[in-house]
């Protein structure tokens, strides 16, 4: 008996849906050769401009390594303080486990806008005291990535965790190791994959947030989402449409290789 | 037991310092700031300016929270069912646009619907318009930008619910005569009423505190709730109507969670 396939009107309707999902992805191209300095279709005349602008302006660069300075250093730290919270209920499971974790996820489901507001609030009133960590410096978005991405790399350290044995511990435990090597030697080897994984989503999140990022810097610290957004807010600079086409190009790449990659895998050796 | 406290604290008490404090902070501004009690609140639920605001906003995640799970549900179903050429090229239609930057896909819709953009022109090119038609800085505009940024987040419940769907049940509905349609309307859909709820919860929960898509693709003609706030604290400074407002919006997303973990327990025993 063979599975019911989707009819005619299903794949129809989906094909539509497919198309809504793929469209702006494709409109902003022909935007990004545009030869005028506002949005526009080239007319006939195909132009690099708004490329050439991207490497030619240093503010582009300045807000890459901005990016990458931010996303590096939140996600490093994110992924080791979500470890150490993440094997220690492993190892303790200790009452009120949930409760504590639930209160790590709570800056992942909160409305984005009421923790941006809370992390402003926390970060002007830092400003007083110090400069390094405050409104407006990377120290001070660093750590206002952080408690948005730490709830991530939590809930995969904790999916990684789930699959470890436990009697590895334990044999590790009656042979004598003490927690130091139960940790280094025996728990972390088992999860670095996770790790890895949440290392990579913390930094892609960093690396793409932008509404808590709108509420904590103003005009020093400016990652690349925040050079776009000023891009965008008041009249729509073409520079937007070719930087956009770049990185939906790199996405677009990167999932079509694992996409590949997979089809081969199912398909098996030809 | 001291060791251990050692790995479970740090990541609390950065929390607690850095997230959970300061929202009690906010939480205070909102019954001190510039009065004291529950004028601020007061002031949130009448004024007719953010009264309008709280309106439009719900409507418009309702027609959003709509739009989305509908689409979502026809597409899954293709990513679930199809045969696996189907399924790999509807995986990638879901898949590349969930990864791409919110503002890469706002931008993306303003080169589609600009009044020199990609519809337009084409419309005008093929002599069925005469001049451009307005289709940003609207709600249309922001319906469409919110639905397709929501879209795959509603296809991962959906395609659970799917993907649990005994196949035997389908079979024997099919084996007894029953039409195509029948089998949708009477076995399918009821089998996958849970995922079409979570889905609806979760993209409802989502589209409340959006705040990037509409403030670019509505140009401050639809302002949402969320761009309120941003208003009251760096346009016109009223920080106590945002806490205010912030305290309102927390406690609506929070009910709506527990109702979606309440669910979530029904269904996992």
């Amino acid at each position: 008996m063979t599975r019911l396939r989707p009819g005619v009107i299903a794949t129809l309707l989906s094909s539509l849906v497919a198309l809504f999902l793929l469209m702006p992805l494709i409109a902003v191209v022909p935007v990004s050769f545009t030869s005028r300095r506002y949005l526009s279709l080239p007319n006939g005349d195909w132009s690099w401009r708004h490329y050439q602008l991207l490497f030619e302006n240093p503010e582009w660069g300045h807000s890459l390594m901005t990016s990458v300075q931010v996303g590096v250093l939140a996600s490093v730290l994110s992924v080791a303080l979500a470890t150490a919270f993440c094997v220690g209920i492993w190892l303790l499971r200790p009452p009120f486990a949930m409760l504590m974790t639930g209160f790590v996820l709570l800056p992942m489901v909160a409305p984005p806008v009421v923790s941006s507001l809370t992390l402003f609030f926390f970060l002007t009133q830092l400003s007083q005291w110090n400069s390094l960590i405050a409104y407006d410096t990377l120290g001070g978005v660093v750590l206002a990535h952080m408690v948005m991405v730490v709830p991530y790399a939590v809930v995969v350290l904790m999916v990684s965790l789930s699959q470890v044995d436990r009697r590895m511990d334990l044999a590790a435990q009656s042979m004598g190791a003490n927690l130091f090597t139960r940790i280094f030697g025996v728990i972390l080897p088992n999860i670095r994959f996770g790790m890895l994984g949440a290392l990579f989503l913390c930094f892609l999140l960093s690396w793409d947030e932008i509404g808590v990022t709108l509420f904590v810097t103003s005009v020093e610290t400016i990652t690349l989402p925040r050079r776009m957004w000023m891009g965008l807010r008041d009249n729509v600079d073409p520079a937007i449409a070719s930087i956009s086409v770049l990185l939906i190009l790199v996405v677009t790449l990167v999932i079509l290789a694992r996409a590949a990659h997979l089809w081969r895998k199912v398909r098996g050796p030809s | 037991m001291r060791p251990y406290l050692l790995l479970i604290c740090p990541v609390l008490l950065f929390l607690g310092a850095s997230y959970l404090l300061p929202f009690l902070g906010i939480v205070q501004l909102s019954f001190t700031d510039p009065d004291p009690g529950f004028a601020q609140y007061g002031h949130v639920l009448s004024d007719p300016l953010s009264l309008g605001v709280i309106g439009r906003t719900l409507r418009l995640c309702l027609i959003v929270t709509v739009v989305s799970v509908t689409s979502a549900y026809v597409i899954t179903l293709l990513w679930v069912r199809g045969s696996p050429l189907v399924r790999m090229i509807t995986e990638l239609c879901i898949m590349i646009p969930f990864w791409i930057s919110i503002l890469s896909r706002a931008f993306g819709w303003l080169s589609m619907l600009s009044n020199r953009g990609l519809l337009n022109t084409w419309l005008q090119d093929l002599g069925l318009i005469d001049s451009a038609i307005q289709m940003t800085r609207n709600e249309f505009a922001v319906v469409v930008g919110m639905s397709h940024y929501l879209i795959p987040f509603a296809v991962f419940p959906l395609a659970t619910a799917m993907r649990n769907v005994d196949e035997r049940v389908l079979t024997a509905a099919d084996g007894m005569g029953a039409s195509r349609l029948r089998i949708f309307w009477q076995v399918y859909l009821p089998m996958t009423a849970s995922g079409i709820m979570g889905a609806t919860l979760l993209v409802f929960v989502f589209s409340i505190g959006f705040y990037v898509t509409p403030a670019l693709l509505g140009g401050g003609q639809s302002v949402l709730v969320a761009e309120l706030i941003y208003l009251w604290i760096f346009q016109i400074p009223q920080w106590g109507m945002a806490a205010a407002m912030s305290v309102v919006l927390m406690i609506a997303v929070g009910g709506i969670l527990y109702l979606l973990i309440r669910r979530y327990e029904d269904v996992t025993p």
